[in-house]
């Protein structure tokens, strides 16, 4: 990960209160982020996320814009985004759940700027590995899936040819080459097949 | 204030009566509770704050704990729901331009008023929402489908920016709770085509919700709660106590609202647009009578089913609405309990008499404004 920590993060800023939004970005600016944008207002924010694509995006807690951001940080995989949240009051315990929630993470103490950094970067570092993790698991239980199809049809052929185990599945290889498909593309129209005829 | 403090959050809406009540009438006290209510600013915020243990327990839209406990949405956690807090309660509005297009319909025709949006030539149509697991959104999504010609885009906008959004052109339309869409109608931008029960006549619209682990923990906790807080549904929803309500609503500092603003839907009287004569509206919200309060599982199964899940995902939404809970910890406290826990969703076109533990259960109208029904019975 140390590559991605050094890397200068882009960070989108969304907060009503000009003044405080001016403090904030000096304060990243401060801490060595220079890719920052503010925006005062959410009726635009789809169009920014996807124009600006942010790493991590920041937003009070108390700010009642966040559903709407929630919903836009979450719509679609390639909107996906972390959300880091502004607490005006010190909580380790709660910043800590919620990273470990892997989602969000809460920015203790308002814009007590000294502890911003390692907090964004976790942040950010942690949403990756969730998202990590997420895609893997979703890769696995894609794979059980397609396991227990390709049994499935190597046991139609097995009962319909009365061949082997490994006779069937030699069968289901060769006809998906011949075919240039996938081994899991022909068991399942086997399989299809099999269930509008039975 | 004496007694155990429970935390509770809740969104400040009209709906969060059942809680102001239940606080100020002193119902939590008499169950030794500190009623602790905590204004969240979002329906995020109160999510992660009872999923991280901040809150012990809070008012929720009906879909989000069955979204979480289905680890749909971006903090999944196993949340229970221990007891409907009301029925209904939300309304269908257009802006303007958009309303002139619509001449003719009138209000609470919900397939007419789809099939005029649908003929409608032009963009997509976009229509505000208040968060992405709410019965709003579900209810935008069943009845727009029965129009598949039609694109819609549903934005979300938090419920007090609802009539800027409308005004300014950011939503052509917009599905909000009370007292949103009067407060549109009150500053001339949106006329109301009609009510969330023009669509389905007996939507759980809000929950109350506790985290599963806290509820196998705090067993006497949750019924002290839950009875505190039936008890107010139920003085809520006398009809001699609404003028009351409306009062210590206005006043109650949880709220924060003029009883202008809390009275239409209270009363169930809205005004659909600045010229025009209060509506009647029957049930707008139910806090209480007809077994609202009951979590009925078929309820969840529809959740569930409109959120797009398996059957073992439907059989998860199932066991989050803890009727077994409600039973055991209302039943022994005069509740006329139904005899099933789950019923054949849309199939109530009148008001039926059903089997219960006292026999003077009249369960209220639940069909669908496309007729359909929902069995989730488990197939034998």
């Amino acid at each position: 990960m140390s590559a991605g920590m050094n890397r200068n993060l882009r960070i989108l800023v969304v907060e009503p209160d000009p003044e405080r939004v001016r403090e904030i970005v000096e304060a990243l600016q401060s801490a060595g982020w220079s890719d920052v944008q503010a925006m005062t207002r959410v009726a635009t924010l789809d169009r920014t996320v996807k124009a600006f694509a942010p790493d991590i995006v920041l937003i009070d807690l108390a700010n009642p814009d966040r559903d709407t951001l929630e919903q836009i940080t979450q719509a679609t995989e390639a909107s996906k985004r972390a959300v880091a949240l502004f607490v005006d009051r010190t909580d380790d315990t709660l910043t800590q759940a919620a990273l470990n929630a892997g989602v969000s993470a809460y920015v203790v103490d308002g814009l007590q700027m000294d502890r911003i950094k390692p907090v964004l970067e976790t942040a950010v570092a942690r949403f990756k590995i969730t998202r990590q993790m997420q895609s893997e698991l979703d890769a696995a239980k894609r794979a059980l899936v397609d396991r227990k199809t390709i049994d499935r049809a190597k046991g139609i052929i097995m009962r319909q040819r009365a061949l082997s185990e490994d006779a069937a599945y030699a069968l289901l290889r060769k006809t998906a080459m011949d075919q240039s498909r996938k081994v899991i593309d022909v068991a399942q129209a086997l399989v299809t097949a099999a269930d509008l005829l039975s | 204030m004496t007694g155990t403090v429970l935390n509770c959050g809740y969104v400040p809406l009209v709906d969060c009566a059942p809680l102001v009540i239940a606080k100020e009438l002193g119902f939590a006290a008499e169950q030794g509770l500190a009623l602790n209510l905590v204004q969240q600013p979002s329906w995020s915020a109160l999510r992660d704050m009872l999923a991280l243990g901040h809150l012990d327990a809070a008012q929720m839209l009906s879909p989000m704990p069955v979204a979480m406990s289905l680890g749909l949405g971006s903090l999944p956690a196993d949340v229970d729901t221990l007891m409907v807090l009301s029925v209904n309660g939300t309304v269908f509005g257009v802006s303007n331009p958009l309303a002139a297009d619509l001449e003719g319909v009138s209000f609470g025709d919900a397939p007419a008023l789809l099939s005029a949006l649908a003929r409608r030539k032009g963009a997509t149509l976009r229509i505000g929402v208040p968060f992405h697991y709410s019965m709003h959104r579900l209810l935008l999504s069943y009845w727009t489908a029965a129009a598949p010609e039609m694109t819609v885009e549903e934005v979300t906008v938090p419920p007090p920016r609802m009539a800027d959004a409308v005004g300014e052109g950011f939503v052509d339309a917009f599905w909000v709770g009370e007292p949103w869409g009067s407060v549109a109608v009150q500053k001339g931008v949106a006329q109301l085509m009609m009510t969330g029960r023009d669509v389905w006549q007996f939507a759980p619209e809000k929950v109350l919700a506790a985290r599963h682990d806290w509820v196998v923990e705090n067993d006497d906790l949750a019924r002290r709660l839950m009875v505190a807080v039936y008890q107010a549904a139920a003085w809520l929803d006398a009809p001699k106590n609404k003028p009351l309500a409306v009062e210590i609503l206005g006043r109650s500092a949880h709220l924060s609202m003029s009883t202008d603003l809390i009275d239409p839907a209270v009363s169930g009287q809205l005004v659909p647009r600045p010229d025009a004569p209060p509506q009647t509206i029957d049930r707008f919200i139910q806090f209480h009578n007809h077994a609202a309060n009951f979590p009925w599982r078929s309820q969840a199964a529809w959740i569930g089913h409109q959120l797009g899940i398996d059957a073992a995902g439907i059989a998860r939404a199932k066991a989050s609405f803890r009727s077994d809970l409600y039973r055991r910890h209302l039943g022994d406290f005069g509740s006329d309990m139904p005899g099933a826990s789950e019923k054949v969703e849309g199939s109530l076109q009148v008001e039926t008499a059903v089997a219960s533990s006292r026999g003077h259960l009249i369960l209220a109208p639940d069909a669908f404004f496309d007729g359909r029904t929902f069995d989730f019975s488990p197939i034998e």
